[in-house]
């Protein structure tokens, strides 16, 4: 069997589609709900997990090695890192809001998102639940040399405009981070550090 | 992909899938047992002790009787600890680390075969799973790995464990960047990210088609180094540094759950010297010859297992000889010598590849990409420089 093409097994994609998309749901819902929020950031573990669960279903093998190495291995690691070092704990009164009318405006964001992407998907004819519905792919190629080929001709200008915005994105961390001293200034005070769980 | 799948899933596919899993579950368990006693032996040798000498010859059964001790012994939950998370975390780390070990070819004929070996009539790869994302499969999983470290540190409630398993997770992400770096130089000579494609790629001549050789052993060394550390060995040990932090991350940790992480530790030890097997030294082949089973099953195995045996040693090893780093030559290590070196390197490959493929002269290719790197080199030993004299600057003002 040529590498690239799956035979099309309905019913055991449909299972997984269900489950995984539990998984992605119920995630998603934790993250929102849970007071926690070393709790939040392991439901956002769970929904990337599912997400990538899903590209599996798709065939998308490198997407969905990527969403587990990125997502899952680095920026949510990243995310406890934060949380653990700054003891963000239940005490916070989740009442008080740092940025006025926050919370309206999240929700109409977050409805007019969901609202956009249903017109969008019934505009695009409903769900049908084939695979690769824009272009068939190559089945003589692993989706990941395709994936590269294109990354690097067709879309290499994104790819390198990207590149750059990394790069300034790290030179400005590294700006803010490391001001040089003011002659005479007094040594910044440590911060008090809370740690681990309020009990 | 595996040729067991080629004609459709049957019920025998199926149980030689299920028979493979279990084969693979046993050997884990199986390997991480051995290789508890292995190390206990060699470090007693290295200094001048007996070690374990009591359950069984040689003492090889003491595991298993710690094993069996650790599982009857009462499980502790601390008052401050957060119960689902502290529950959570061993789990999270043994699963991966059971995962990981999927993606391994343990043997098959890639000599003068392709790789595969006859189980009832079935042709099939000694290797519980060839998914497409192959190597990256076990770096996602070791991305898993890392959750069980941290949320244990953290859950215990407990400041020491909190200190182990911060030091972990900023240790593990930074070696990720060399580790993963020195995994794309494999797979630019290669040409191919699963693992089976990897092992046929370097089985033509013995020794001489090895990674190792084609990718010129700087990628094979910083995988090594940054593999200790992802595998918080020593002199990377930091995360449980005895003497500052307890046991670190895994203090407050008793019983079985306790032994859930040993058991990870000793099974991560045992990919990841098996994945370098895989990536640098050619897996399960080598010379074969006389019948059959001997060319498929025996030999080939034999191969895999002298290669492995000999990383295990090389990682008690440096357990043995090497003292535990301070933190930020740590992170020096890491950022300063490891990233950039696997970075220059793969350049480098990559410039080699470029000319053979588009015909140009590869020394002078070399030369010039030499020349190239050589500056990138000395602009980055000016700035470290800088930042040096800036932090000197800076404790001068404060003082």
């Amino acid at each position: 069997m040529p590498v690239g093409t799956m035979v099309v097994k309905p019913v055991p994609e449909l299972v997984t589609f269900i489950l995984a998309g539990a998984i992605v749901v119920i995630g998603a819902l934790g993250v929102v709900l849970l007071p926690q929020p070393v709790h939040a950031a392991l439901s956002l573990v769970a929904t990337l997990f599912g997400v990538a669960v899903l590209f599996v279903a798709q065939d998308a093998h490198l997407l969905a090695a990527v969403q587990v190495i990125v997502y899952a291995g680095a920026i949510v690691v990243l995310f406890l890192f934060v949380i653990m070092l700054l003891g963000v704990d239940e005490a916070d009164d989740l009442q008080i809001e740092p940025i006025v009318a926050q919370r309206p405006l999240a929700l109409v964001a977050g409805v007019g998102i969901l609202g956009l992407s249903l017109v969008s998907l019934f505009l695009a004819g409903g769900a049908t639940g084939a695979s690769s519905m824009l272009m068939a792919p190559d089945a003589t190629e692993t989706n990941i040399a395709q994936l590269g080929r294109l990354l690097f001709t067709e879309y290499a200008f994104a790819f390198e405009a990207t590149a750059i915005l990394l790069t300034i994105s790290v030179v400005g961390a590294v700006m803010l981070a490391r001001r040089a001293p003011q002659d005479g200034a007094p040594y910044p005070e440590d911060e008090t550090v809370q740690s681990g769980v309020a009990s | 992909m595996d040729p067991l799948y080629a004609d459709g899933v049957g019920v025998a596919v199926v149980l030689i899938t299920l028979l493979k899993v279990l084969v693979a579950f046993v050997f884990t368990l199986v390997a991480t047992m051995f290789m508890v006693w292995f190390e206990r032996k060699i470090i007693a040798d290295m200094q001048h002790r007996i070690g374990p000498n009591r359950a069984g010859p040689w003492g090889i059964l003491q595991t298993l009787a710690d094993g069996t001790k650790l599982f009857f012994k009462e499980d502790l939950l601390p008052d401050k600890a957060d119960r689902r998370v502290f529950r959570l975390a061993p789990v999270l780390a043994v699963v991966p680390a059971f995962l990981a070990f999927s993606v391994i070819p343990l043997g098959g004929n890639f000599t003068d075969g392709d790789g595969t070996v006859s189980i009832f009539g079935h042709r099939t790869f000694l290797q519980l799973a060839d998914p497409p994302v192959g190597v990256l499969f076990f770096l996602a999983m070791s991305a898993i790995g890392v959750y069980g470290i941290m949320l244990a540190g953290w859950a215990s409630g407990s400041k020491y464990p909190l200190l182990g398993s911060v030091r972990a997770s900023a240790q593990i992400v930074s070696y990720e960047a060399a580790l993963g770096l020195s995994v794309v130089a494999v797979l630019l000579v290669t040409r191919t990210l699963s693992t089976n494609g990897i092992v046929a790629a370097q089985s033509a001549r013995f020794g001489v088609d090895w990674n190792l050789v084609a990718t010129g052993v700087v990628p094979a060394v910083v995988f090594l180094i940054a593999g200790t550390a992802e595998l918080n060995r020593p002199p990377f040990d930091l995360v449980e540094a005895e003497q500052e932090l307890v046991g670190g991350f895994n203090t407050e940790y008793s019983s079985i759950r306790f032994a859930l992480f040993f058991l990870a530790e000793f099974m991560n030890t045992v990919t990841m010297s098996a994945l370098i097997v895989t990536m640098f030294l050619g897996g399960p082949s080598g010379p074969v010859f006389g019948p059959e089973v001997m060319r498929s099953w025996f030999l080939p195995l034999f191969w895999f297992f002298l290669k492995l045996v000999l990383f295990l040693f090389t990682f008690v090893w440096f357990r043995g000889t090497l003292p535990r780093l301070r933190y930020d030559q740590l992170m020096d290590l890491g950022w300063k010598v490891l990233i950039p070196l696997s970075l220059g390197w793969l350049l480098l490959l990559a410039t080699i590849r470029v000319a053979q493929n588009e015909g140009w002269s590869v020394p002078i290719a070399m030369a010039i990409s030499l020349v190239v790197l050589g500056g990138a080199f000395g602009l980055l030993n000016l700035s470290l420089r800088a930042a040096r004299r800036n932090r000197e600057h800076e404790a001068e003002v404060y003082a």
